[in-house]
């Protein structure tokens, strides 16, 4: 993710560049000329973002100073394959019109060199969760294909036995295959995990226990103090939960609904003092951990409709962005935070200014709904540009596309399995 | 006042009754035109409260208030602005919320009778009366508010002894509320679904599922010196001017019932036992009531539970949609381990059930009656659409409007990927407008257990959105709060 200030008295100029990407506001048009995400091959989704520091007047009513912050520019992009060389195609393809965007902002000038610039720029990612791992764009868009020409193509009778589900399994095989030979239908096999993925992602696995290991002793002998520390803060943090503006409501909800798919994103200052300022990243480390080897195939505990999340670090710490992109409404949305893992949120979200009331960190707190939904929508800010490769496609589509295409590479597959396959279209 | 009264004679009957014994009724949407005579009009009139009447009364009056009404009232801003976003912000107005709620194509609020532009209702009078007993009533209460008012739409409803113009019995699946307050005020996970619901759910200031207060406007108590209105039981030294109420939907909906049976009739090839089938499978329940699911004795006791994948009743099909009866949390074995493997996503069958969840938190309690000439199947066999103009006035209560009848409209009857499903909305209520991408979402799927599910395409618009509004429907002393000059003063 891409953070840099913007030059002074630029903004307005800024926002009327990004607004002519967009087909309808907020959702870019694919192939604008600008930055025609589109020809990116491997990118999933994009935004482009704003983001100033209106809500650090949270800060005054906690009696701290607060640090005038100029307003940022944020790019971000969810990719496969290693991200510089996305951005390295991005210069490439797009080099151009990026320069006629960062040159809005602070520092750039014309003969910045593009990709060193937005390497400069790049920010670490805290936490990131993928919903499916190694899902590629040329694989969903193909199993798409699949899907809708499988679809349309079988003859939707009852199967009377086994053997005549397997005939029909056969017969749509044989189908796909003169497709792809005519090159209607592609389906690129799956490229193998590179090697050096793997060992980094074994390492991390084998890391981080190691690491937390060799700190247990200390958390335990210092457990009641941070017991203390932690509910001290819980029973005293102000709560800072409210409404938002009717305006700014509208602004937000004109680019809601209209993909399947919607985008969030949000920015909080973290609470002052550094026993928040460690829980949180510690916290956001072990959630990073647990996307990377536990919540890689479909799901993030029980929420199953987001497509990619992140939570990165700015201003040395003091503010955190979290972005989205989910399925379903923003109210839909919310609601399954609260009644499918308010406690995950908590986890995280509890150590930002305002947060509703939390006891042992994932008691309370988004449970508490009203406060929750307000709070949440005065976080969020309005999504200038928004890219998603595969418009009209929802993650249970995906997933059943990705069976599909699965249950038709097999040929070992048992009656009941066969019917369960024939079901999916 | 101590927790755990409801103050039944403060709550307007709507919220406890459905008035079935008054079969006639009719529905007054009116713009004030003389605040004054207005004022005075509501200060006094007399609105039937939630206290049982025996033997039940020959003729019943609610009323309720748009955001519009208020400030035509002279209601101040910042009291306005304590409603919640959804009622300030109207029905009809915001394109935002049309796309949300599927008010495109021909419901879009441009094309609607009353409920946009100009024609918004400042105030809804609902005439209730026992049979032969309306048009006194409704001249009576006409010449009363004449002075006052001026009428946009006087809604007139039929009598079609409890079915709805396509055929069915309407109105089973409702929440029981919880009158006598026994169930505990606790956020806390329910583990199976039910019917019995918290006061708070429908009425402001009451404790809803949650256990927490729906935001409302509260007062200052210098502005109520002469404590007209309740104090709010989470903070007794503010006035509540919410609690007893409630937020109220109406929604008039034009049903084109030759259209719904001529086309299940040519899906069914003419078969009336299989046209039969499909309409039931359609809406979820046979026009006598049963649910397609399971026949049961109590037709509005039974969940989908059973049925994961819609083989017995299809997946979108419409008390489906609109009632997905699911608990909190997907059923598994007994035990801690399980319970904690389902609440991180770890058991692969429950995630399977869990794509729609907790539907306690999105009921509606459902008031709504049919307006024009019943058709029947036979004459809506062979007639023609544009013939008959027959439908509901829907109608809905709810403490939450965003939560409760935006989320089922938007997420679950709208929603093309309900529950995982493509292509399809709501069978009966879907405006089939193509998707952004351009798939189709006139489609109806119905899962076989032999083999692929069979598709219908080609569904065609039954129901066209002609009107609506979002009305506050105040407790009585919050009305004549609301009536007085006192509800005018700045904080």
């Amino acid at each position: 993710m891409l953070v840099a200030p913007l030059a002074a008295g630029r903004e307005a100029s800024l926002r009327a560049l990004l607004a002519t990407m967009n087909v309808t506001p907020g959702t870019a048009d694919p192939h604008n000329p600008i930055v025609p995400f589109a020809a990116i091959e491997r990118l999933h989704y994009a935004r482009l973002v704003l983001l100033d520091d209106a809500l650090q007047v949270d800060l005054d009513m906690l009696g701290v100073p607060r640090p005038r912050l100029p307003t940022v520019l944020s790019f971000m992009g969810d990719c496969d394959g290693p991200a510089h060389e996305v951005l390295a195609e991005l210069v490439q393809r797009a080099g151009e019109g990026l320069r006629s965007i960062f040159a809005h902002c602070e520092g750039f000038v014309a003969d910045t060199d593009l990709l060193a610039w937005m390497q400069a720029h790049d920010r670490p990612i805290a936490a990131s969760y993928v919903n499916w791992v190694g899902r590629t764009v040329r694989q969903i868009k193909e199993e798409s294909a699949l899907q809708r020409v499988l679809s349309a193509t079988i003859s939707r009778v009852a199967v009377n036995s086994g053997a005549q589900a397997r005939a029909l399994h056969a017969e749509l095989r044989s189908f796909v295959n003169t497709e792809a030979r005519a090159g209607r239908l592609v389906l690129t096999p799956d490229a193998p995990t590179p090697f050096m993925w793997r060992v980094a992602k074994l390492a991390h696995l084998l890391l981080v226990p190691l690491v937390g290991l060799l700190f247990l002793p200390i958390l335990i002998v210092l457990s009641p103090l941070l017991i203390y520390l932690l509910r001290t803060r819980e029973t005293t943090d102000p709560e800072i939960c409210p409404r938002p503006q009717a305006k700014a409501l509208g602004e937000l909800q004109v680019l809601e609904d209209i993909d399947v798919s919607n985008q969030y994103t949000a920015i909080g200052a973290v609470k002052p003092g550094l026993f928040r300022r460690w829980l949180v990243s510690v916290l956001l480390v072990l959630i990073n951990y647990a996307c990377r080897h536990v919540f890689t195939c479909g799901f993030l505990a029980r929420v199953q409709t987001i497509h990619f999340a992140r939570w990165v670090f700015i201003d040395d710490k003091t503010r955190v962005i979290f972005t989205s992109n989910y399925d379903g409404s923003h109210q839909g949305y919310m609601d399954d935070f609260i009644n499918k893992v308010a406690w995950g949120l908590n986890l995280v979200f509890s150590n930002g200014v305002g947060w509703p009331r939390t006891r042992w960190l994932i008691l309370g707190g988004a449970r508490i709904e009203q406060d929750f939904k307000r709070y949440q929508r005065r976080h969020q800010v309005p999504t200038q540009v928004w890219y998603k490769a595969y418009p009209g496609l929802s993650l249970h589509d995906l997933t059943r596309n990705q069976r599909i295409r699965e249950g038709l590479e097999n040929t070992q597959m048992s009656d009941a399995q066969t019917l369960a396959w024939l079901r999916l279209l | 006042m101590s927790a755990g009264t409801v103050e039944l004679d403060d709550i307007q009957g709507l919220l406890r009754f459905g008035y079935k014994h008054q079969t006639q009724a009719s529905f007054l949407l009116l713009q004030i035109k003389d605040r004054e005579a207005a004022r005075a009009w509501l200060a006094s009139v007399p609105v039937t409260s939630a206290v049982t009447a025996v033997p039940s009364p020959d003729t019943a009056l609610q009323l309720a208030l748009s955001r519009e009404g208020l400030q035509a009232l002279g209601v101040a801003d910042d009291i306005v602005n304590a409603f919640s976003p959804e009622f300030v912000s109207g029905l009809g107005s915001d394109a935002s919320q049309s796309r949300r709620l599927g008010d495109v194509g021909a419901s879009a609020p441009e094309r609607w009778q009353w409920g946009a532009g100009q024609k918004v209702p400042h105030v809804l009078v609902m005439l209730y009366a026992q049979p032969g007993r309306l048009a006194a009533f409704q001249q009576a209460i006409e010449a009363q508010c004449a002075n006052g008012f001026d009428t946009l739409v006087s809604l007139a409803t039929s009598e079609m002894d409890g079915i709805e113009p396509f055929g069915f019995v309407d109105g089973i699946s409702q929440p029981k509320l919880d009158w006598e307050r026994t169930r505990a005020v606790r956020d806390q996970e329910q583990l199976a679904y039910s019917n019995l619901s918290c006061l708070g759910e429908y009425l402001l200031g009451y404790p809803n599922e949650y256990g927490g207060y729906t935001d409302r406007p509260l007062l200052d108590p210098q502005r109520d010196p002469q404590a007209l209105l309740p104090r709010a039981e989470d903070l007794p030294a503010q006035a509540d001017l919410g609690r007893n109420g409630s937020y109220l939907v109406l929604r008039q909906l034009r049903q084109d019932v030759p259209g719904f049976w001529q086309f299940v009739n040519a899906q069914a090839g003419g078969d009336a036992a299989a046209r039969e089938r499909l309409a039931a499978a359609m809406v979820g329940r046979t026009r006598q009531g049963e649910p397609v699911v399971a026949s049961t004795q109590d037709i509005n006791a039974f969940d989908y539970q059973a049925d994961p994948h819609g083989m017995r009743c299809p997946l979108g099909a419409h008390v489906r949609r609109a009632n997905p009866r699911n608990a909190d949390l997907p059923s598994g074995e007994p035990g801690l381990v399980s319970w904690l493997k389902r609440t991180l996503g770890l058991d692969a069958q429950a995630r399977e059930q869990d794509r729609v969840a907790s539907t306690r938190f999105h009921r509606m309690l459902r008031r709504g009656r049919a307006y024009g000439a019943p058709v029947s199947i036979d004459r809506a066999l062979s007639g023609a659409a544009s013939s008959f103009d027959t439908g509901l006035h829907f109608i809905c209560l709810g403490a939450n409007l965003a939560r409760q009848f935006e989320f089922v409209q938007s997420a679950w009857l709208a929603s093309t990927r309900f529950d995982g499903l493509r292509n399809e909305s709501d069978p009966l209520l879907g405006t089939r407008e193509p998707a952004v991408d351009g798939s189709p979402t006139n489609e109806f799927s119905l899962p076989q257990p032999e083999g692929p599910a069979q598709r219908l395409s080609g569904l065609p618009q039954f129901v066209t959105v002609l009107g609506g509004a979002y009305f506050f429907l105040p407790g009585i002393r919050a009305l004549r709060y609301l009536a007085s000059a006192r509800s005018q003063g700045s904080p």
